[in-house]
C-alpha cells in the first residue's frame, strides 16, 4: 500500500494501528467492518482538509484512470466522483449508457472488460438493476465502486452521510436516526442502515406501509431497527432526521394514493422537526422535491446539513478512490 | 427374444404396493415378472445388490426447447439429459416457437420426437392460441393429436372466464389442464420470492399470495366445471393446504413440485458468501421460497398430497444467465440433478424414499392418465413397458455442469456434493444409460 506520508497530502493521518484497505471493490456497506469504516472516515478527514486549501488539489492519483460508467441519469454523484478524482490528479473518462456501445447491445461484462483493457483502474458504476456492480466486479480486475445500483445500495452516499453526521454529532453510538420516505425502494436507506448499525446508532425507518420493508425490523436481533408508519411518534428523541426523495412514479404505480396524502403524513416540516431532539440534524441525499418530502424552510433551515452532505461527498469519494487505487498499486 | 434380469435390488413399485428385495425380469420391451429368485437362464444378469430398482421416472413438466430455441436445447440433447436423470417418460411443455396450439404443429413435433428422442416424450398442447391468453386453442384437435395435457406454461391463463371454458372443454376430453398458478397483477415485475432476501437485495418480489390467490381461483373453477386441474410446480405452504383441502372434498385436482423447490430456498439467490451473489442460476419462476414453505412441500410429498415430482427442466444458453439478475431468463437445468438432490434429501431424512418413488412413477402416470396411452406405464406390472431406473443410493458425486448432456448448464447446484445417483436406465428393455460407461 502506498504510504500516506510519502504523498505529502495526508501526513500524520495513518497510524500503525490503522488497518490496510484490502478490498478490490466497494459494492455496499453491509460487510464493511468498523475498522474499515474508520479508515474511510480518517482518510476523508484528511481529504476534507485538502479541499479547504486554496488550491485543493494533489497529485496522488496521477497515472490512475478512473472511469465513470453511468447507466442511469445522475448529476451529483457523477460530478462528485469526477471532481474527487481530478482533485487527486487522476485521469477521468465519463461514459453514459446512451451514446456508447451499450446502446448497441453490449453486455455489462463485455463493457467492463473493455474498460479494463483500455486501462481503467477504477470504474465508478451506476446501474438501474440491483446487483449489477457485483456482476461487473466478478468479471474484471478493475476496481468497481458502486455509485448506486437499482433499489439496492449506494455505499458512497452512506459513507458521506456518516461522515457528515460525525462532524456534527460525534460518536453515533446510542444516537437515534430517523429515515423517512420510500424506504423500500431506497438504496440510500439500505446502505445507511448498515453503516449506522455498525456505528452503534439505532435506526427508525418510517413511511407509508406500501413503501416500508417488512423484514428489516429488529436489525441484528438487538432491536436497534424500528419500522413504523407513524412519523410523529418516530421523531420523538431523534438526533438526526433524513428525508428520502419521493418519486412521482410511486403514485402512478399505485403505491400511494396521492402525493398530497403523502405530504400530509410524511413531509418533514417545522411542526414535525420540533418533535425531534433540539438541534436535530436535517439531511437529504438529494435531489430534493422541496414541498413534497421536505418543506423548503426546513431544507434550508438552521438544522439542515444538506449542502454540506454534497461538499463532504467529494472528500469521502477522494478517500475511497485513494484507498482503492493505492491498494491496487501495492 | 432378449432377456435381462435385474437381481437382488430393493424393488419399489408403488402402483403394485411392492417394496422388497426382489428380481425384475425384462423380456424384449416389456416387464415379464417381478419376484424372488426368478429363473432366467438365458438372461443378461445385472447385480443390483444395494441398489434401488423402480419403474422409469415420469416427468410431467419439462422444456425441451425444440422447435424454436435450439441454442438452449434440442429434443436430442434434452432427452439424453432426461435419460441420465432416470426419466424414461417426459411431457414436453409447449413454450416453443411455434407453440403447439394446433394439431398441425403437434404432428410436426411428434415427427421430430420419433426421430430424435432418447426417451418417451408426450406433447402438452396450448390452452390458448400462441399461449397469448386471448382465444382458446382448438382443444378437441389437440386431444385427438395426442396431447396428454394442456398448458400455457409460464403464461398463466389470467382471464378467469377463459380458464373456465378451457376446463370445461379439456375436461370433456379427459385432459388435465396444467396451470402455472400465478396472479399476474400480484406477480408484477417480481423476480424472486418477496421477503427477507428480496428486501435485502433490492430486488422486486413476487409475493406468495400471487400463487395462493391463483390456486384458490383455479380450484373454484375446477369445482364449478368438474374439469381436471393440475397445479404445476406448487411452491407455497398455503397453496399445498388449499390443494389438500380440495382433494378431501373430492375435486379432480392433482399437483406437482420441483426438486429445486424441495432442495433450495430463496437464500440460494444470495448465495453462501458474506456478500450477495445475485445468483442468476437461482432465478426461477415460480421462485424459490422460504424454508417454511420448503418444509411444507417436503411434508406434502411424504403424505402424498403432492402427486408428482416434476423437474421443470429449463435449459438456457450461457448468455441467458450471464447478465444482471432481473434480466436473466428464469429456469433451472434440472434433469441431471433431480434424482441426486432427491436422494440427498432422503439421506438427510427429509423425504421418504417410497413417497419419492411414487411421486416419480405411479403418481405422475395417474395425474396425466398415461396408463391409458401406454398400458402399465409407471409400473413394473407384467406386460408394462420395460422402462426401469436403477439407483445407487450410496454413490456420492459432485455436480459438474461441464459433464451435463443438457445444453443448459444453468443450475445453482454446480459444485454441490449429492448423495445418491442414477446408475442404469432401461427404456423399452434396452439399457440406454449406465453410469460407469457414461462418465469414465
Amino acid at each position: 500500500m502506498l504510504e500516506l506520508s510519502e504523498t505529502q497530502t495526508a501526513g500524520g493521518m495513518a497510524t500503525p494501528m490503522t488497518p490496510a484497505w484490502t478490498r478490490k471493490d466497494l459494492l455496499d456497506t453491509d460487510t464493511l467492518s468498523a475498522a474499515e469504516i474508520e479508515l474511510v472516515m480518517e482518510t476523508a478527514t484528511a481529504m476534507h482538509e485538502i479541499r479547504t486549501r486554496p488550491v485543493g488539489k494533489v497529485a496522488t492519483l496521477r497515472g490512475t484512470t478512473v472511469v465513470t460508467l453511468f447507466y442511469e441519469q445522475s448529476t451529483r454523484t457523477r460530478a462528485s466522483f469526477e471532481v474527487a478524482a481530478k482533485a487527486m490528479g487522476a485521469d477521468v473518462v465519463n461514459l453514459s449508457a446512451t451514446g456508447s456501445s451499450v446502446e448497441k447491445g453490449e453486455s455489462l461484462i463485455d463493457t467492463v472488460r473493455t474498460l479494463e483493457a483500455i486501462g481503467a483502474d477504477v470504474v465508478v458504476m451506476r446501474h438501474g438493476r440491483s446487483g449489477a456492480p457485483y456482476l461487473a466486479a466478478r468479471n474484471t480486475r478493475a476496481s468497481i465502486i458502486n455509485g448506486g445500483d437499482g433499489t439496492h445500495a449506494h455505499p458512497t452516499q452512506a459513507l458521506l452521510d456518516l461522515f457528515t453526521m460525525r462532524r456534527h454529532v460525534g460518536d453515533l453510538a446510542g444516537r437515534k436516526v430517523v429515515i423517512v420516505g420510500d424506504v423500500l425502494h431506497s438504496r440510500v436507506a439500505r446502505s445507511n442502515l448498515w453503516t449506522l448499525l455498525t456505528a452503534g446508532a439505532s435506526v427508525t425507518l418510517c413511511g407509508p406501509p406500501t413503501l416500508l420493508p417488512r423484514t428489516l425490523a429488529g436489525g441484528q436481533g438487538d432491536n436497534r431497527v424500528v419500522v413504523t408508519t407513524d412519523f410523529d411518534s418516530a421523531l420523538h428523541g431523534a438526533d438526526i432526521v433524513m428525508a428520502l426523495r419521493m418519486q412521482k412514479e410511486r403514485q402512478e404505480a399505485g403505491l400511494i394514493p396521492s402525493l398530497r396524502e403523502y405530504i400530509g403524513g410524511y413531509q418533514l416540516n417545522a411542526r414535525r422537526l420540533a418533535l425531534a431532539n433540539p438541534g436535530a440534524l436535517v439531511m437529504h441525499p438529494g435531489p430534493m422535491n422541496e414541498g413534497v418530502e421536505i418543506a423548503p424552510d426546513i431544507a434550508h433551515g438552521i438544522g439542515s446539513v444538506i449542502e454540506e452532505q454534497v461538499t463532504n461527498g467529494v472528500a469521502v469519494r477522494m478517500a475511497i478512490l485513494y484507498l482503492m487505487a493505492a491498494g491496487k498499486r501495492s | 427374444m432378449s432377456e435381462t434380469i435385474i437381481r437382488g435390488g430393493r424393488v419399489i413399485d408403488p402402483a403394485n404396493g411392492i417394496d422388497a428385495v426382489l428380481d425384475v425380469l425384462l423380456r424384449d420391451d416389456l416387464v415379464a415378472a417381478v419376484g424372488a429368485a426368478l429363473r432366467a437362464p438365458a438372461a443378461r444378469v445385472i447385480d443390483a445388490t444395494g441398489r434401488i430398482v423402480t419403474p422409469g421416472f415420469i416427468d410431467l413438466h419439462a422444456h425441451l426447447r425444440e422447435p424454436g430455441f435450439e441454442q438452449k436445447g434440442t429434443i436430442a440433447t434434452e432427452t439424453e439429459a432426461a435419460l441420465r436423470g432416470g426419466f424414461t417418460t417426459v411431457c414436453a411443455m409447449p413454450n416453443t416457437s411455434p407453440a403447439p396450439d394446433s394439431a398441425t404443429v403437434v404432428e410436426a413435433l411428434k415427427e421430430r420426437i420419433a426421430r430424435d428422442a432418447r426417451v418417451r416424450v408426450f406433447p402438452i398442447g396450448c390452452v390458448t392460441r400462441d399461449r397469448a391468453g386471448k382465444a382458446l386453442a382448438e382443444i378437441g384437435e389437440l386431444a385427438a393429436a395426442g396431447c396428454v395435457a394442456l398448458s400455457d406454461d409460464g403464461n398463466p391463463v389470467a382471464d378467469a372466464r377463459l380458464m373456465r371454458r378451457a376446463l370445461e372443454l379439456a375436461g370433456a376430453r379427459g385432459l388435465p389442464l396444467s396451470e402455472h398458478s400465478d396472479d399476474p397483477d400480484l406477480h408484477g415485475n417480481g423476480v424472486m420470492n418477496e421477503g427477507r432476501i428480496s428486501e435485502r437485495l433490492g430486488l422486486a418480489g413476487e409475493p406468495a399470495a400471487a400463487e395462493i390467490a391463483a390456486i384458490a381461483r383455479n380450484l373454484a373453477l375446477c369445482e364449478a366445471t368438474g374439469g381436471r386441474l393440475h397445479i404445476a410446480h406448487i411452491t407455497t405452504a398455503r397453496g399445498v393446504e388449499l390443494v389438500a383441502e380440495a382433494k378431501r372434498r373430492g375435486l379432480p385436482v392433482t399437483c406437482e413440485v420441483t426438486p429445486s423447490h424441495l432442495f433450495l430456498t430463496e437464500d440460494a439467490v444470495f448465495g453462501a458468501g458474506p456478500e450477495p451473489a445475485y445468483d442468476t442460476n437461482a432465478r426461477v419462476n415460480p421462485p424459490l421460497r422460504t424454508e417454511f414453505d420448503r418444509r411444507a412441500l417436503l411434508e406434502a410429498v411424504n403424505d402424498g398430497t403432492i402427486d408428482a415430482i416434476a423437474t421443470d427442466h429449463a435449459p438456457h444458453a450461457i448468455e441467458d444467465k450471464l447478465c444482471e439478475f432481473d434480466l436473466a431468463a428464469p429456469g433451472i437445468s434440472c434433469f441431471e440433478t433431480a434424482a441426486g438432490s432427491l436422494l440427498t434429501l432422503i439421506e438427510r431424512g427429509e423425504l421418504a424414499l417410497p413417497a419419492v418413488i411414487a411421486a416419480l412413477t405411479a403418481g405422475p402416470a395417474r395425474a396425466f392418465a398415461l396408463g391409458a396411452r401406454v398400458p402399465g406405464l409407471g409400473t413394473l406390472s407384467p406386460g408394462a413397458p420395460a422402462d426401469v431406473t436403477v439407483l445407487a443410493p450410496e454413490t456420492r458425486w459432485t455436480v459438474d455442469v461441464r459433464r451435463f448432456a443438457s445444453k443448459g448448464r444453468n443450475t445453482p447446484l454446480n459444485g454441490v456434493e449429492l448423495h445418491g445417483a442414477v446408475e442404469r436406465v432401461f427404456v423399452a428393455g434396452v439399457e440406454r444409460f449406465a453410469l460407469e460407461v457414461a462418465y469414465v
